[in-house]
């Protein structure tokens, strides 16, 4: 329970850092995760860049040369302008009757064409340029995902238990879901960005050096602009998401505690509360927003100055016959190109820097430790009688907290193990090294007299059947559910188990019966329930040896009996492993391990151990005969 | 709904539309600048006519740049503000629901609509202030001063504005329902990477990691496929909007210079045309992406707009003021013909309840799953209240009291423990002031905190995280009992609040416990027998009806069902040696 709580905080804190939720200004303004090690990640990413580096380079090519159509039109149709403009001041002379006034318009026509054409074929490659990367950019990203799916079967399930759920699944979905929106737009934006820069500057020296170094003065005065409106806003946009996060951290507290905030009548101190905090979080999204919403007006501001030092400067060197109208015209619409870029690039930068964080997070599971492969001559079993054994195994989750040591039991077939303690003792992870989800450390577990690290995991799974204390369904209907064990299960297997774990009668309730459609977080069934759904789904299975890990304890104690006879059917001759917190359960086992802090205190059956009168008694005791005995 | 919150704004709205429309003309007189010292100065060779025209470009544009600024401010100040408000109003509101409105909205619910739709809403407020205001001004100023410098010219615009609507639309069509497609695509990624990982034993005890792989492979393609084709599709949107644009310019410097040669039109009318024509497509396509974005906002506003309609079920009554908190009680609870049944529901999940809980004596109440046990608490607390019949305390029903005084007269341990971030000492006062230091380090005592809380340098100001991630399942149980027990209340209800406890701090537990309480009223749900079977008296519940009351003893010879509950947990033998 405890850990899908802070599954479901830190998939919240991911979504937080990843989509700062809605407030826009430019990507740069709101700043962004920094990976750990830059030039790690990038190598990485190039790797995967790597085999499409054709495909790339046509598409680096491709935006470089719509770049340059799309800056060389303007100066091509400022002659247009220029032939009309020649034309009208030829006609103001006193002497336009002596010459030829006529408008050249097939002279006009031919450059006005041009430029279509040119920029016909800019849009044309543009659209290449991203329909291509497109393409590359979903391969890329299929590939990293397809790396991610074969890993998950290679990590051993220490990996799952240590990490939070929901970090791993943000990094499979939205970590690569960045990368790939940067690589679809970033990468083509960034390159065109920079060409851009460089080449109006080019044709604007070209025209006219003078006037481009009077519209190069608004270069630097945009950069102070962004970086100093970029440094404030960041630094409010933090402080904006920090509160966002507490804000919702109280949120979710109040409304899931809903309960006891009623019961204690605390409504007013929460609201007190939530207020207090609400209104930090206005303060400072009220600074990030305006600093953010000034960006952009600061930025035309700028352009309008380089507009009017082009208007200006062009008009009087017009005047002065050193430069044509047309190319004031130009002028004009280069300045304008001129600053769009820089907030773009600013943008990118930033952009870039967010994702080789994410691909950082992807990578990162890519290089985890993998389970050790099962041997290469290891044994399929066909069928197991079931004769356990725990030789001297040692094992611990932590090397500095010794967990199990020198453990020996001696299970004979078809013999009814329970497995009683204190939380914490150590009780289930008898199941994981049995089921080898962790390897011991020392000692041995044989089957059979056969060592289960001589056998295949996957056969040496197939003879067991589990059923755990968290439930896990699918979502998928209740038949698929219970035939996830069996796929091949015929539907009078899959009601027969039903009946045997008491749930048919319930499923029969339900609006569509069997087809139902249930998943984990279904409210419309109780966790009982669950778990004798999946109580249905390891009888089905039919496994030579089953383990319960506090299978029933949600389930009530009359029904938990009606299963146990039910198993007791089942299980003749087959040995089981039964967790349980409540000693009713397991009373009638063959052999009672009670563990305590990873020893085992004591052996027996439950009469002999209720005589000896030491721990197993006590906790009988102290959970059945109440207060009274205490006393 | 909404236009009462926005309506506290109007002069700051009034203020940010005046200095937006400000922004618009200026950038339009901006243009007609421009056209004028090209006709007047440079036609002319005027270059102080140039200068001046300059000089006032700069004052204009520097008006322009200080109404954005100081429009930023109010717009921020209107849409943050807002989201503030409605975030307290929502806040407020649901902090007075009763458990049947939370459940028919659900918790998560909820939170998503106190964050995310109100997020939704500022965003729309921000971009209705800033563009939707200027984009019709610019469009309709522009065609305005277009039109003034030549008709025909402009006349261009009948043709690319719909030429470019219409291929922004066809692309809008095609797109919106692949995004929506995407969307749940990802959700289904998302769900089984999560199915995946959280049933990971699972999975692997059955052999099923290949048929997992199989999932994750077909919903990755299965993105991949659609993302690709809106990619592709994406493509178009932006080299289509630059050449309608492009062509533009082109169409009218052609038509321009016809005009121009014609004598009817000057070189800077038509440079400004074109300027102005730029404008008004650049509206245009800001108008179009408003409202790609601006029917999200109204789903929120909507969402909002229901929980902020809502009115809680349970209210206080008119004539409950006449008891005040530090009313004088003895704490008697009687259900008086009790049936609740969940709205929507056809059954009753309680019928017919009519039982006595005196002071100084433990009620226990007993049952299977799903048989009403809960449900009969938080009637006491008046969390839901009865379709028929009564509850009283002292004789009186109890929706004549405030419901504060009620509630401060009952200390009540919830079946799942919940924990708030803060120290363990805050957890157990629980904002009540008048719990002095003394009353909780007793509570804490009592209720075995103090033994896991001593191992800690800060002792009882240890800082719980928030959801308690700190803390084990038990710890949270034994704060939550000490919370329920520290206000020395007048009604204690236990809601199987020891079976998260391993079995000695149970009994630890309950043999101090029941001494602190033994002049109040006690109502214990319980599935262990031993927990209960000491009590007083037992109720015995079966689909919500009472088949049983009466001591251990009395039930066990009269009432088949508690038998039955009896036999399934203790054998007949240690039956008998309980006696």
């Amino acid at each position: 329970m405890e850990n899908k709580n802070l599954a479901d905080k830190e998939r919240f804190q991911r979504q937080q850092r990843l989509r700062p939720v809605g407030l826009g200004g430019p990507g740069f303004a709101r700043g962004a995760e920094k990976p750990k090690d830059f030039k790690k990640s990038f190598k990485k990413l190039m790797s995967y860049l790597k085999p499409y580096y054709i495909g790339i380079t046509l598409v680096f090519i491709l935006t470089i040369l719509a770049t340059v159509l799309t800056i060389k039109a303007p100066k091509i149709m400022g002659e247009a302008t220029t032939e009309i403009f020649r034309v009208i001041m030829i006609r103001k002379t006193t002497f336009s009757v002596f010459l030829n006034t006529k408008m050249n318009f097939e002279k006009i026509s031919s450059v006005l064409s041009t430029v279509a054409i040119l920029y016909g074929i800019s849009a044309l490659l543009n659209f290449l340029q991203g329909y291509i990367m497109a393409g590359i950019t979903q391969k890329i990203v299929r590939k990293m995902r397809e790396d991610i799916n074969e890993k998950l079967k290679k990590l051993p399930l220490s990996f799952y238990d240590q990490r939070s759920h929901g970090d791993i699944i943000s990094r499979v979905t939205n970590d690569i879901d960045l990368i790939s929106n940067t690589l679809q737009q970033s990468l083509t934006q960034f390159i065109s960005g920079v060409v851009t820069i460089f080449g109006i500057t080019y044709m604007m020296i070209t025209i006219n050096g003078l006037l481009t170094l009077l519209t190069l003065v608004t270069l630097p005065m945009s950069a102070i602009a962004v970086m100093l409106t970029a440094k404030h806003s960041q630094k409010y946009f933090s402080a904006q998401q920090r509160l966002l996060g507490k804000l919702t951290g109280q949120i979710e507290e109040v409304y899931s505690g809903h309960l006891v905030v009623k019961a204690y009548s605390r409504e007013k101190d929460e609201i007190e509360k939530f207020k207090m905090t609400n209104e930090e979080l206005y303060k400072e999204s009220k600074k990030a927003q305006f600093i953010s919403g000034i960006i952009m007006p600061l930025m035309n501001f700028i352009a309008n100055l380089g507009y009017i030092i082009v208007a200006v400067g062009g008009s009087v060197l017009v005047n002065k016959k050193q430069i044509t109208i047309g190319d004031v015209q130009a002028f004009i619409q280069y300045s304008r190109q001129f600053n769009q870029p820089i907030i773009q690039i600013a943008n990118i930068v930033n952009m870039i820097q967010s994702t080789l964080a994410a691909s950082e997070r992807v990578f990162e599971i890519l290089e985890e430790k993998e389970e050790i492969p099962d041997k290469e001559n290891a044994i399929q079993l066909e069928k197991v009688d079931g004769n356990i054994r725990f030789e001297n195994v040692r094992f611990s989750y932590l090397p500095d907290k010794p967990l199990i040591e020198n453990f020996n039991i001696d299970v004979k077939s078809g013999q009814m193990v329970a497995i009683v303690g204190p939380t914490g003792a150590g009780k289930t992870t008898l199941v994981n090294l049995l089921m080898r989800f962790y390897e011991i450390q020392g000692g041995k577990i044989t089957i059979d007299g056969i060592d289960i690290r001589d056998i295949k995991r996957s056969n040496l799974r197939r003879h067991f059947g589990m059923v755990l204390q968290d439930t896990w369904l699918f979502s998928g209907t209740i038949k698929e559910n219970i035939a996830y064990s069996k796929e091949d299960a015929t539907n009078e297997q899959i009601v027969q188990a039903a009946k045997m774990a008491h749930v048919h009668h319930f499923i029969m309730a339900m609006p569509k019966g069997y087809e139902t459609i249930i998943s984990e977080d279904s409210s419309n069934i109780s966790q009982g329930e669950k778990q004798l759904i999946t109580i249905a789904r390891a009888f089905l299975a039919d496994p030579d040896v089953l383990i319960l890990d506090e299978a029933t304890s949600n389930v009530d104690t009359l029904t938990e009996i009606y299963i146990q006879k039910a198993m007791r059917d089942l299980l003749k001759g087959r040995t089981s492993f039964v967790i349980a917190h409540r000693l009713s359960t397991i009373k009638n086992a063959d052999m009672i391990i009670v563990i305590n802090e990873g020893k085992i205190v004591e052996v027996g059956k439950h009469s002999e151990l209720l005589s000896k009168g030491s721990f197993y008694a006590n906790m009988y005791k102290s959970q059945f005969l109440g207060v009274l005995v205490e006393e | 709904m909404l236009s009462k919150f926005i309506s506290k704004y109007w002069l700051l709205i009034v203020v940010t539309i005046s200095l937006v429309t400000v922004q618009s003309i200026i950038s339009l007189y901006l243009r007609d600048l421009i056209s004028d010292s090209v006709d007047k100065g440079i036609v002319r060779g005027d270059d102080n006519y140039i200068w001046r025209t300059g000089g006032r470009m700069l004052v204009v544009s520097f008006l322009s740049v200080l109404a954005a600024v100081v429009a930023s401010y109010t717009s921020s100040v209107v849409s943050m503000g807002l989201g503030k408000d409605l975030r307290n109003a929502v806040f407020t509101k649901v902090t007075s629901f009763s458990l049947e409105e939370i459940d028919k909205f659900t918790t998560s619910s909820l939170i998503t609509r106190t964050t995310n739709d109100v997020m939704q809403i500022q965003q729309a407020v921000v971009m209705i202030l800033r563009m939707v205001v200027m984009a019709p001004i610019m469009a309709i100023g522009g065609i305005f001063m277009a039109v003034q410098k030549d008709a025909k010219l402009t006349a261009t615009l009948l043709i690319s504005v719909p030429v470019m609507l219409a291929g922004l639309g066809i692309i809008a069509i095609i797109i919106a329902p692949l995004f929506k497609s995407i969307q749940r695509k990802i959700d289904k990624l998302n769900l089984v990477v999560r199915e995946r990982v959280t049933g990971i034993r699972v999975i692997r005890a059955f052999n099923k990691e290949d048929k997992e792989m199989e999932r994750f492979r077909t919903a990755n393609f299965d993105l991949i496929k659609t993302s690709l084709t809106v990619n592709r599709i994406g493509s178009l949107l932006f080299p289509y909007m630059m050449i309608i644009m492009n062509l533009t310019i082109v169409a009218i410097i052609w038509f321009g210079a016809k005009q121009i040669d014609k004598g009817i039109l000057q070189v800077g009318q038509m440079m400004a045309v074109m300027q102005y024509v730029m404008q008004i497509m650049f509206s245009f396509i800001m108008i179009s992406v408003v409202f790609i974005f601006l029917p999200r906002a109204s789903v929120s506003s909507q969402r909002i707009k229901e929980i902020l309609e809502t009115e809680p079920k349970i209210k206080q009554s008119t004539s409950s003021l006449k008891y005040s908190r530090n009313i004088d009680l003895q704490g008697v609870v009687e259900f008086d013909n009790v049936t609740f049944s969940y709205p929507g529901a056809n059954e009753p999940v309680l019928k017919n309840i009519s039982f006595k809980a005196l002071p100084g004596k433990v009620t226990a109440v007993v049952g299977a799953t799903g048989s009403g046990k809960s449900t009969l608490l938080n009637l006491i607390v008046r969390f839901y209240d009865p379709v028929s019949g009564n509850i009283k305390l002292d004789g009186v029903d109890i929706r004549e009291f405030p419901l504060d005084v009620l509630r401060s007269q009952i200390g009540y341990a919830t079946q799942k423990a919940i924990i708030f971030s803060g120290s363990i000492k805050d957890n157990i006062r629980f904002g009540r002031e008048w719990i002095t230091d003394d009353m909780i380090n007793h509570a804490a005592e009592i209720a075995q905190v103090t033994e896991f809380s001593s191992k800690y340098p800060e002792g009882l100001e240890y800082k719980i995280e928030q959801g308690g991630l700190n803390l084990s399942g038990g710890q949270k149980q034994r704060i939550s009992i000490a919370r329920a027990i520290a206000g020395k209340p007048k009604i204690y209800l236990f809601d199987d609040t020891f079976s998260a406890l391993d079995f000695k701090t149970d009994g630890k537990i309950r043999s101090k416990l029941f001494k602190e309480t033994k002049d109040a009223t006690v109502i214990i749900v319980a599935q262990r027998v031993a927990t209960i079977m000491n009590a007083d008296q037992i109720i015995v519940l079966k689909d919500g009806e009472i088949v049983g009351i009466g001591t251990h003893e009395d039930l066990l010879n009269e009432c088949e069902v508690y038998r039955e509950i009896v036999y399934s947990q203790l054998s007949k033998e240690e039956t008998e040696l309980q006696k």
